[in-house]
């Protein structure tokens, strides 16, 4: 996923200036990184060439002038074509939590892998009730729900290895020993 | 010992508890203490001794050994009708399925407690009423149990545990037998209403997603609390 399609998704809704288009994303957004204005003027500039937007019109309200974007057609079928083509699955192979588990026997054995995994669980479990009290907040918006949830399934799954893994540093001990 | 955090009343308590069934003891000694207010998260896999040790808190079981204290009381000396009473009015307990009265209304169900209890039908369906309103089921108050979704049957089983307005809340898996969107949902709304109205809650979850609503969460394992890992750093266990 790129900026330059985020743009033109919030172009969709009508012709807006860099400026609005940097304050729907990050409230759209909560979870990823702010935009920083830079970025969105670079991004425009690289779609307007591309003849995916094009300048409608110049605001200038007590400031230094804006310049207001709206989507092409050719913008509007490219937007259509990725909303189209699913994200590709993330295989999540690299598993920093089993890296840390296989070093840990390795380096201290198997005692001391069974502590790091239920200190790591306690960790987990401590930012899961951090994402559950943004949730539980009445002044959240529902972005910020759906992000934390985002946020709550990826800790779960794993918390899930975690509990798995705990079952089984004894014969991991063993195998990576022998 | 797993003791309530900060420096607030205890609401509730318990001191080496012992339960069997038979031969089998499923709770080993477990200690532990809630303060007034907190919501504490019980987790474990099934056979952890979780259900049996709510069972205990809730004065349903008597155990074997050791003290189930609720406030000032110690109500695993008590009588099996005192501890009955003692659930009527100062424990709300919920559980994962089939616990409505299927040929009442909502509203009956919900003033049940309240009715045997010695209270006045009209007070008691007021009351009853109201409870099913914070649980926004209150459009429901003539619907009989069978006639409901699993998240509306569980809303108003909470309303039931709720309307004697307990100190202390105990729930065996609330949202077990729900779809995650409607746990969620009646998650929520549990947290909510408990903490407007400062009601100690017991969670006993095997799911991670439901303990975190907790404030503090402690693990049986084999009957047995597993020791907090900064616990085992402060041993020197490791």
């Amino acid at each position: 996923m790129s900026n330059a399609h985020v743009m033109l998704g919030l172009l969709s809704r009508g012709q807006q200036h860099g400026y609005d288009l940097k304050r729907a994303h990050d409230e759209q957004f909560p979870a990823a990184r702010p935009l920083a204005y830079g970025q969105v003027y670079a991004t425009l500039q690289r779609l307007e060439k591309q003849g995916l937007v094009e300048p409608v019109t110049v605001e200038r309200v007590d400031g230094p002038d804006r310049t207001v974007y709206a989507l092409t057609d050719a913008g509007r079928t490219e937007l259509a074509d990725w909303l189209d083509s699913p994200e590709p699955p993330s295989p999540y192979v690299s598993n920093p939590l089993a890296v840390k588990v296989t070093l840990t026997i390795l380096a201290a054995g198997e005692q001391e892998a069974h502590t790091y995994l239920r200190r790591q669980r306690a960790a987990h479990l401590d930012r899961m009730r951090d994402y559950t009290r943004t949730k539980t907040e009445p002044s959240s918006s529902l972005p910020q729900v759906l992000a934390a949830d985002y946020a709550l399934a990826h800790l779960d799954a794993d918390l899930r290895w975690i509990d798995t893994a705990l079952q089984r540093v004894g014969a991991l001990t063993k195998e990576i020993t022998s | 010992m797993s003791t309530a955090s900060g420096e607030k009343a205890v609401a509730l308590s318990a001191r080496s508890l012992v339960y069997s069934y038979g031969a089998a003891p499923a709770v080993k000694g477990v200690s532990l203490e809630v303060a007034r207010g907190e919501i504490l998260s019980i987790t474990g896999a099934s056979g952890s001794g979780k259900s049996t040790l709510l069972l205990c808190l809730a004065g349903v079981l008597a155990p074997d050994a050791g003290e189930v204290r609720l406030g000032d009381r110690i109500i695993s000396a008590e009588s099996e009708s005192e501890r009955s009473r003692l659930r009527r009015s100062q424990v709300g307990v919920v559980f994962q399925f089939g616990q409505l009265v299927p040929e009442l209304t909502a509203l009956e169900n919900v003033a049940l407690p309240l009715l045997l209890g010695g209270a006045r039908r009209s007070a008691a369906e007021t009351a009853a009423r109201t409870w099913l309103e914070r649980f926004e089921v209150g459009g429901l108050a003539d619907a009989r149990p069978p006639g409901m979704s699993g998240g509306q049957s569980q809303r108003v089983a909470i309303a039931r545990a709720m309307v004697t307005e307990p100190e202390v809340v105990l729930a065996d898996e609330p949202t077990g037998a729900l779809d995650s969107l409607s746990g969620e949902l009646v998650m929520n709304q549990l947290v909510r209403v408990v903490r407007e109205a400062g009601t100690t809650v017991v969670l006993v979850t095997h799911d991670a997603r439901v303990s975190a609503y907790g404030d503090r969460e402690i693990h049986l394992r084999d009957g047995e609390l597993d020791p907090h890992p900064a616990d085992l750093l402060d041993a020197g266990v490791s």
